[in-house]
């Protein structure tokens, strides 16, 4: 199991979150996971493509394709406006 | 020292309990206090509600905290960010260095807000007489930019 989670305007934009979520066999890395939601629906598909959003897996930052392992939590956010 | 609160915070309360447990070591007490505007491109504000992450965000300014401790002498660091619902005029943030010479504690006071702006995870919502919007990062007082 891993734990999905989506913050600000991109879960308004998805209408819904994820939560723990089991990770199909196939998938092992970060692309595969978002190609994976994304190929829930269109809406999906488009607001994951958004360049600008920022992946974190255990709440550090990640830049590139990277592993992902059953037990990571993994979000997606757009870039902060806080301060 | 960090905190991320729905409640209010006392400036004034923050700077004297730095002051006592810095204990004599500095000299200079540098503090920021951020609030929310009434008006943002040309609307008028009714409601800024702050979202964040809770657990990465503690995490962020902890981490910001002990850069800025690593680059100056300092005696003493607080973070306060607020989240949920505010107000016009309500206090958001607040940031304080405490060290020996004024000039460390003006720069890391100044490096800890900016570095806040970039690194933690809070965004806000914005409810104006033309309707509610999420702040992007490219607008004015957003990261990157001035002020």
């Amino acid at each position: 199991m891993v734990q999905l989670c989506y913050f600000s305007s991109l879960r308004e934009a998805l209408g819904t979150g994820d939560g723990q979520v089991e990770l199909p066999g196939e998938i092992n890395d970060l692309a595969g996971l978002t190609s994976w939601r994304q190929s829930r629906n269109d809406t999906w598909r488009q607001a994951l493509a958004d360049t600008r959003l920022h992946v974190a897996i255990n709440h550090q930052i990640v830049n590139t394709n990277v592993p992902v392992n059953n037990g990571d939590e993994i979000t997606w956010f757009p870039p902060v406006t806080g301060g | 020292m960090i905190r991320v609160q729905t409640a209010d915070f006392d400036p004034g309360l923050e700077l004297e309990q730095l002051r006592i447990q810095t204990d004599g070591q500095s000299g200079a007490v540098v503090s920021f206090t951020g609030l929310v505007r009434d008006l943002n491109d040309g609307h008028e504000i009714r409601q800024m509600t702050l979202e964040h992450y809770p657990g990465m965000t503690e995490k962020a300014l902890r981490a910001i905290e002990q850069k800025a401790q690593a680059r100056w002498s300092l005696a003493g660091t607080i973070i306060i960010h607020r989240v949920g619902p505010l107000q016009p005029n309500d206090r958001i943030v607040f940031v304080a260095a405490a060290s020996t010479h004024r000039k460390d504690a003006f720069r890391a006071c100044e490096f800890m807000i900016d570095t806040l702006k970039t690194d933690a995870p809070f965004w806000k919502k914005e409810a104006t007489s033309a309707g509610t919007r999420w702040l992007s990062a490219t607008e004015p007082d957003q990261p990157g930019q001035a002020d």
